[in-house]
C-alpha cells in the first residue's frame, strides 16, 4: 500500500530573501526519477518537513511547467517556518505532495481574470498571475488587486509595477498604512472596486486572504452581478496530514486539505464568515 | 445458518482454538473499577457476574451472582484503540551530514481476536473503516491492524441507562462485521458465524446445534434489551436542523456546563481526529514522526499561525455536535453516532448528547 504520510527528500537549490520575514525556497527532489515524475497544479500545496521539528502546508508558487524546480514562498511566523528560515542552499528537507484541488484555470480560459489578495496571503494567487501572464493569449483582461497592512509588507513590488504596464492588465494596490513614496492607494483594497474594469458576466475571480476582506470583496462583486460560482477562494485551516484523515481542517463537511483548499464561493458560502467554522 | 451451542464450561476451548490459530485474545476484564479490554488467556479471568450502573457523569461496577461473563454495557474503551492507535510512530527520519533518509515504520502486524464486541462498536468500526480505508488515501497502519482482526461479538442484553443504540439503529443485536457472534444465556452461548474465517475457526469445536427454544429465548432477551433503553436521539438526518440552528441559545447553555476536556472524544468510538508531532532522539540524528489522538475540544485543534478558529467552548461543542450528528451524513452517508452512550457516562459534568440534540432539534428546554 502506498504510504501517503511518508515525505521524500528534497534539496534547497536556492533561497531568496523577499522581505525581513518572507523567503522563497526553490526546491528539487534529490531522487531524479521522483523529480521528473512530479506534477502539480497552481493552487495545490505541499507538506514541507523540517528535520526534527515538523510539517507544514505551503502552497506552490512556481509555474507547473517549470521542470527544474518548484518554489515555496514562506513567512516566518511559527516554530517550523522560523526554523525553515534558517535553511540555506544545499540543505535538505522533506516534501509530500502535491495535495488538494487547485484553481480552475482551464475553466478560466477565454475569460477576464481578476485576482484579489489581502494581507500576506499573496503566494497562492501570485502563482495564478504568473500562470496567466506566461499564457497571455489564452486569457482576456487581467485585473490584480492586492491589499497589504503596511506598504513595507508588499513583496515583489517591482513585479506589480511591471505588471501594471502590460497590455490589458490592471493593477490596483492598497496599503492601510503607506510609507513615503508609496505610489498606490492608502486604505483598503476593497475601496478600489469602482476602478475595476471587467466583463462581470464572464469574469473568473480568484482570491485569497483574510476572511473579512474576502467577504467584503464577495459583496462588492455581487453588486456587480458576478455569479457566485465564478468566484473562487483559497481557504486556510489547520492541517496535519493533508490527506483528509487528521480532521483538523474540517469546514462543515469539507476537508479543506482534500476537497479544497480552493473552493467556489457557492461551495464555501453556507458557513463563510461564521465564527467557529 | 443455524447457531451452535457452546456450554459455558467449554468457553476455554474457544480461547484455546483462537490461540492455536495464532491470535492474541483481547477480552473484557474487570479492572480498576471498569470493564477494560486486554490480553486474556483464561476464561476464569472474564468478568463473571460483573454488572454496571451508568448515568450522566457516572460509571460504577457491581458484583452479582450471575454466572454470565458479559452482563454489562460497554466500558470506556472498546475496538477503536486496537485499530486506530492512541499513539503510534508513522515514520522516522535520519539525518547524516548531507542528507535526510526517510523510512516507514512497520506497524508489527499481530493477529488479534477481540472477544465481547458490542453491536454499537461494530457499527463504529464500519465508520472508522470508511474514514481510514475507503477515501482517496487509505491509511497503511490502520489497514494492517484492521486486516489482522478476528471479531467475536456478543449481542447486548444489559444496556445501561446511558445507551441509545436502538434509536440509532446500531444495536443491541450485532448484525455486521463480525466473524462470530455469541448470545449469552445462563447456561452458555449460542454461536453464530459471520465469515468464512469464523466458520473455519469453530468447525473443530463440533458444536451441537442450538434448539429452537434456545434461539427464541435469545431473541426475546435481545428485543427486551432494546425496549429497556430509556434514551433516544431524535430520528432521521439532523444535519439540516442543526445547521439551521447555529445561533440557537442552547449552545450557550451547554457551553456554560462543558469543561472542554475532550473526554467525550476520547471515549467516542467514531471520533478520528489526531495530530502529528516529531520526537527527536537526544543525539540529534534520528527523529520519530508520531501521531496521537487529538480532540476538537483543544485549543490547538483549530490553530493556524497566530489565530484559533474555535477559541471558546461554545464554538468547540457546536463543532463536535454539528459534525457528529450533521456533517457526518455528507462525509460518510450516515450520522457519526452509534448510540453507545459513552460520552454521557464519561462526561465529568454529565452532558447528555441525546438531551442536547433533542433541545436543539425538537425545541425542548434544559431540565
Amino acid at each position: 500500500m502506498h504510504n501517503p504520510h511518508l515525505p521524500l527528500e528534497a534539496e534547497v537549490v536556492e533561497r531568496i530573501k523577499e522581505s525581513p520575514t518572507i523567503f522563497t525556497l526553490r526546491l528539487g527532489f534529490t531522487d531524479p526519477v521522483k523529480h521528473a515524475a512530479y506534477r502539480f497544479a497552481p493552487g495545490q500545496f505541499n507538506m514541507l518537513y523540517l528535520y526534527g521539528v515538523g510539517e507544514i502546508p505551503i502552497s506552490i508558487v512556481s509555474d507547473p511547467d517549470d521542470e527544474r524546480l518548484f518554489d515555496h514562498t514562506i513567512r516566518a511566523v511559527g516554530r517550523v517556518t522560523r526554523g525553515m528560515a534558517q535553511l540555506k542552499a544545499g540543505d535538505r528537507l522533506g516534501v509530500r505532495g502535491p495535495f488538494g484541488r487547485g484553481w480552475p484555470l482551464k475553466r478560466a480560459e477565454g475569460r477576464d481574470i481578476m485576482v484579489i489578495t489581502g494581507g500576506l496571503g499573496c503566494a497562492p494567487v501570485v502563482s495564478v498571475i504568473n500562470y496567466v501572464i506566461r499564457r497571455r493569449d489564452k486569457f482576456r483582461r487581467l485585473v490584480i488587486m492586492q491589499g497589504v497592512k503596511h506598504s513595507d509588507d508588499l513583496i515583489w513590488r517591482s513585479q506589480y509595477a511591471q505588471w501594471s504596464k502590460l497590455h490589458d492588465t490592471q493593477v490596483l494596490v492598497a496599503a492601510d498604512v503607506g510609507a513615503a513614496l508609496w505610489p498606490w492607494h492608502v486604505g483598503h483594497v476593497t475601496e478600489l472596486f469602482d476602478q475595476v474594469e471587467i466583463d462581470s458576466s464572464h469574469a473568473m475571480i480568484m482570491m485569497c486572504g483574510p476572511q473579512g476582506m474576502m467577504q467584503v470583496a464577495v459583496d462588492q462583486l455581487g453588486k456587480r452581478h458576478v455569479r457566485e460560482d465564478n468566484i473562487y477562494l483559497s481557504m486556510e485551516r489547520s492541517m496535519n496530514c493533508a490527506v483528509g484523515l487528521c480532521g483538523h481542517c474540517q469546514y462543515g463537511a469539507k476537508f479543506v486539505c482534500r476537497d479544497g483548499p480552493v473552493f467556489s464561493y457557492s461551495e464555501a458560502k453556507p458557513l463563510f464568515g461564521m465564527r467557529g467554522f | 445458518m443455524k447457531a451452535g451451542f457452546l456450554p459455558r464450561t467449554r468457553f476455554q476451548k474457544l480461547l484455546d482454538t483462537l490461540h492455536q490459530a495464532g491470535y492474541r485474545c483481547i477480552a473484557p476484564q474487570a479492572r480498576d473499577g471498569a470493564i477494560v479490554y486486554d490480553t486474556l488467556f483464561r476464561a476464569e479471568d472474564l468478568p463473571r457476574g460483573v454488572s454496571d450502573r451508568q448515568s450522566p457523569g457516572t460509571y460504577r461496577l457491581e458484583h452479582t451472582d450471575s454466572p454470565r461473563f458479559f452482563s454489562w454495557a460497554n466500558g470506556p474503551q472498546a475496538l477503536k484503540p486496537f485499530v486506530f492507535s492512541p499513539r503510534e510512530p508513522m515514520w522516522c527520519s535520519e539525518r547524516t551530514s548531507d542528507a535526510i533518509h526517510f523510512a516507514e515504520i512497520d506497524p508489527a502486524p499481530e493477529q488479534l481476536a477481540i472477544i465481547g464486541v458490542r453491536a454499537c462498536d461494530l457499527a463504529a468500526l464500519r465508520l472508522q473503516d470508511r474514514h481510514f480505508l475507503e477515501g482517496p488515501f487509505p491509511d497503511p497502519g490502520y489497514a494492517t491492524r484492521r486486516g489482522n482482526l478476528f471479531l467475536v461479538a456478543v449481542h447486548c442484553t444489559h444496556p445501561a441507562d446511558t445507551c441509545f443504540c436502538a434509536s440509532t439503529g446500531d444495536g443491541p443485536r450485532a448484525t455486521q462485521n463480525f466473524d462470530l457472534a455469541l448470545h449469552e444465556s445462563n447456561e452458555g452461548y449460542l454461536v453464530q458465524t459471520g465469515s468464512d474465517k469464523g466458520r473455519a475457526l469453530i468447525a473443530p469445536l463440533s458444536l451441537a446445534p442450538a434448539t429452537t427454544a434456545q434461539q427464541q429465548a435469545a431473541d426475546r432477551e435481545i428485543e427486551e434489551a432494546a425496549r429497556r433503553q430509556v434514551r433516544r436521539l431524535p430520528a432521521g438526518n439532523l444535519r439540516d436542523v442543526l445547521f439551521e440552528n447555529l445561533s440557537h441559545a442552547r449552545w450557550e447553555v451547554v457551553a456554560e456546563r462543558c469543561l472542554s476536556c475532550g473526554n467525550c472524544t476520547a471515549v467516542c468510538p467514531t471520533c478520528f481526529c489526531h495530530n502529528e508531532a516529531d520526537e527527536t532522539e537526544l543525539d540529534g540524528h534520528r527523529s520519530l514522526h508520531v501521531r496521537q489522538w487529538d480532540s476538537c475540544f483543544t485549543q490547538g485543534h483549530s490553530y493556524i499561525h497566530g489565530m484559533t478558529i474555535r477559541a471558546d467552548t461554545h464554538a468547540r461543542y457546536r463543532q463536535w455536535l454539528t459534525h457528529k450528528l450533521g456533517s457526518w451524513h455528507d462525509q460518510y452517508g450516515r450520522s457519526g453516532c452509534v448510540g453507545c452512550g459513552r460520552c454521557i457516562a464519561w462526561c465529568p459534568v454529565g452532558i447528555d448528547i441525546t438531551e442536547e440534540a433533542t433541545a436543539l432539534c425538537e425545541g425542548g428546554t434544559h431540565a
